[in-house]
């Protein structure tokens, strides 16, 4: 099993997704600088992390959404690899056009760091399968512009295609029908706020991501 | 020629940061205001001389980067 987390200049939890899928899956993880033109061959799994990527200029994820690395993870993403994209990470995955909808300001301009449990919508897919039959999971969310928005069209087909994954159960940030994470049509692509990188020991007060990291890469 | 880009959020948009500024403007004393929304204006030169190729240009940039259309519009004006 391989892994590759991707490190934009500003990334702040690539080291903490690497050991996160190395202790939860013992997959090998490699980091790639997004400068690279190619990923590492034999992929199982792609992670785009959190943090400022470019600081957040212009918008969050817009710059890396164009970084050189990004083309390669657009083929190997139509290819089927998963890719995971957490926080900054879901960002870029919206600015990419990997995900539909777009992260804006929370609703009450603060900023959101605190552990918040999700309704587990749709289990019928390689992110989530590895939750069985439980409905509700917690994982640690920070965050300043997690607030998801859709246009009334797109919304009502990822409800109707079972695209949206998590749901907050206390909306954090404003939020659009409470969404927290949700996947593109073809169930490959994964986007989220909270962070399962920040919940893969019980130590760290909930194992619920390390299910998450299990469950991508034992589908592939 | 000189472009002027103007980012906004769209309308149905809710805008946060415009709601913030508009209620310090409330307690500075004109309460009044109404519909305060924050935006960006982006300027730059382009290697273009004829004004409506070099907006055709700048829309394709705000198309690809400058707006994030899913939730921002915008205004380009060139001189």
């Amino acid at each position: 099993m391989k892994a590759a987390v991707i490190v934009f200049p500003g990334s702040n939890c690539d080291r903490d997704c690497k050991v996160a899928i190395e202790r939860s899956t013992g997959a090998s993880v490699d980091m790639v600088w997004h400068g690279e033109t190619t990923l590492p061959s034999g992929l199982d799994l792609i992670v785009l992390p959190g943090g400022f990527s470019y600081g957040d200029y212009l918008r969050c994820g817009a710059m890396a959404a164009l970084s050189p690395v990004m083309t390669d993870v657009k083929a190997a993403a139509a290819r089927g690899v998963a890719v995971v994209g957490i926080c900054n990470g879901f960002q870029i995955l919206c600015e990419a056009g990997l995900l539909p909808g777009a992260l804006l300001r929370n609703e009450h301009l603060k900023y959101v760091c605190k552990p918040v449990d999700l309704k587990v919508v749709n289990s019928q897919n390689r992110f989530t399968s590895g939750y069985g039959t439980r409905r509700e999971v917690t994982m640690t969310v920070g965050n300043g512009e997690g607030n998801f928005f859709a246009d009334a069209e797109t919304l009502a087909r990822l409800e109707g295609e079972g695209q949206v994954v998590f749901r907050y159960l206390d909306n954090p940030n404003g939020s659009t029908a409470d969404i927290a994470g949700l996947i593109n049509a073809k169930g490959n692509i994964l986007g989220l706020m909270p962070h399962p990188d920040r919940a893969f020991e019980a130590e760290l007060g909930s194992t619920d991501g390390a299910i998450l990291f299990q469950s991508a890469l034992a589908s592939a | 020629m000189h472009a002027k880009v103007h980012v906004f959020l769209k309308p149905g948009v809710l805008d946060v940061a415009g709601k913030a500024v508009e209620n310090a403007l409330h307690g500075l004393g004109w309460p009044d205001v109404v519909g305060v929304r924050v935006g960006r204006t982006i300027e730059f030169d382009v290697a273009q001389d004829d004004p409506a190729a070099a907006e055709a240009e700048v829309r394709m940039m705000c198309e690809k980067l400058l707006a994030n259309t899913v939730i921002e519009s915008y205004q380009v004006e060139v001189s």
